[in-house]
């Protein structure tokens, strides 16, 4: 009797440590993310620049949103349109959950690019892009923590020039963690999937 | 003798425009787009160009009465940068295609002498490397456009408000 007693304590204390375990696991268990996760690889979204309104911002104004980080120019054409173009496509597959995420356009081109010009141009695309602005130095700053860079070509004879950039997306969660890195070949079905996830599990995963 | 001599001069210069015709006449343009930025920024703008003809042609660039300037370039991205280069021609292989598209070859139109917006049709004339000329009507289409709208009676499926991977 006693000893049947003890097995059964002991399978139900069995059955509390797995549960505990798995639930753990489960836990801890990576996103199953399609785009590069880099996660714990690249430091916390943190940055002190002017918001297309004019308004001094930082990284931390930005928590309890996913934020996708691209760095561009006003004067560029195709390649910047297209990825903003893109980012618009996934924002509006997102449907309502869109509104949990930002997509913050940075200026490598501070001497052309002031608030107000940020302001038309990334409204052009979505009601969910924010630009953003800053002094050479700022932007730099916030260029090199996520070792993306940037180049001013030399300027023809009529003062055009072009901004040779990194053309890569980071994707941070509601906590600012850097969570993602996407290129604008990435598959639309990809970035969708992917902020799903993070949209979707709240403000603390 | 001399005038005989000049005029079998030019008749042989009007056989050979004859045989040889010039590369506007043999290249076909379709899907033709112009993406619009707000204010005086520079502009893409992209084609699809068809060359009907037994000699490939080339594509120097493109003349305008709304832009001032216009610039035939190429976007690239090599080990994760950016970058736009000029481009002095662009090849339509003989029966083949050449393709003008977001993230590799465009025309960039500067100095807009009045506004361009979604839905106005702008004059290009796309200009040949043997100076022939194919004057083109590009669609200009929002910032936000994917590429020329052909079908935007019919808008494409937006898949809904949630991605349809969404099943959970």
């Amino acid at each position: 009797m006693k000893h049947r007693h003890r097995l059964r304590a002991t399978l139900l204390l069995l059955l509390l440590v797995t549960g505990l375990l798995l639930g753990g696991c489960q836990h801890d268990a990576p996103l199953p993310f399609r785009l590069t996760n880099i996660s714990g690889h690249m430091p916390d979204l943190d940055f002190h620049l002017t918001d297309d309104n004019g308004k001094a911002v930082t990284g931390a104004d930005y928590r309890g949103k996913v934020v996708l980080l691209y760095f561009g120019y006003t004067h560029c054409p195709d390649v910047c349109p297209l990825t903003l173009a893109q980012l618009h496509v996934v924002m509006q597959r997102l449907g309502p959950l869109a509104d949990g995420a930002r997509i913050l356009f940075v200026s490598v081109d501070p001497a052309r690019d002031t608030p107000a010009v940020m302001h038309a141009y990334v409204k052009a695309f979505d009601p969910r892009a924010v630009g953003l602005v800053g002094d050479a130095r700022k932007v730099e700053a916030l260029s090199k923590r996520y070792r993306s860079a940037f180049t001013r070509e030399p300027s023809s004879a009529d003062g055009a020039y072009e901004v040779s950039h990194s053309s890569a997306i980071y994707v941070f969660d509601r906590d600012g963690k850097a969570r993602l890195l996407a290129t604008p070949s990435a598959s639309r079905d990809d970035l969708v999937h992917d902020l799903h996830l993070l949209l979707a599990t709240g403000a603390s995963q | 003798m001399k005038p005989s001599a000049l005029s079998f001069l030019l008749g042989s210069l009007l056989l050979a425009g004859g045989v040889h015709a010039t590369a506007a006449e043999h290249v076909h343009a379709s899907h033709a787009w112009i993406r619009v930025l707000p204010g005086t920024l520079p502009a893409g703008a992209y084609v699809t160009l068809e060359n009907d003809g037994d000699r490939p042609v080339a594509l120097s660039g493109a003349s305008s009465t709304v832009y001032a300037d216009v610039m035939l370039h190429h976007s690239s991205t090599a080990g994760g940068m950016s970058r736009m280069t000029m481009v002095d021609a662009l090849t339509v292989p003989a029966h083949g295609k050449a393709v003008l598209a977001p993230a590799g070859y465009h025309l960039m139109l500067m100095q807009a002498s009045a506004p361009v917006k979604p839905g106005d049709t702008v004059k290009l004339t796309l200009t040949f490397t043997d100076g022939s000329t194919l004057p083109t009507e590009f669609i200009a289409r929002p910032a936000n456009a994917m590429d020329a709208g052909e079908n935007h009676a019919m808008p494409p499926m937006e898949h809904g408000a949630m991605p349809h991977d969404s099943g959970h």
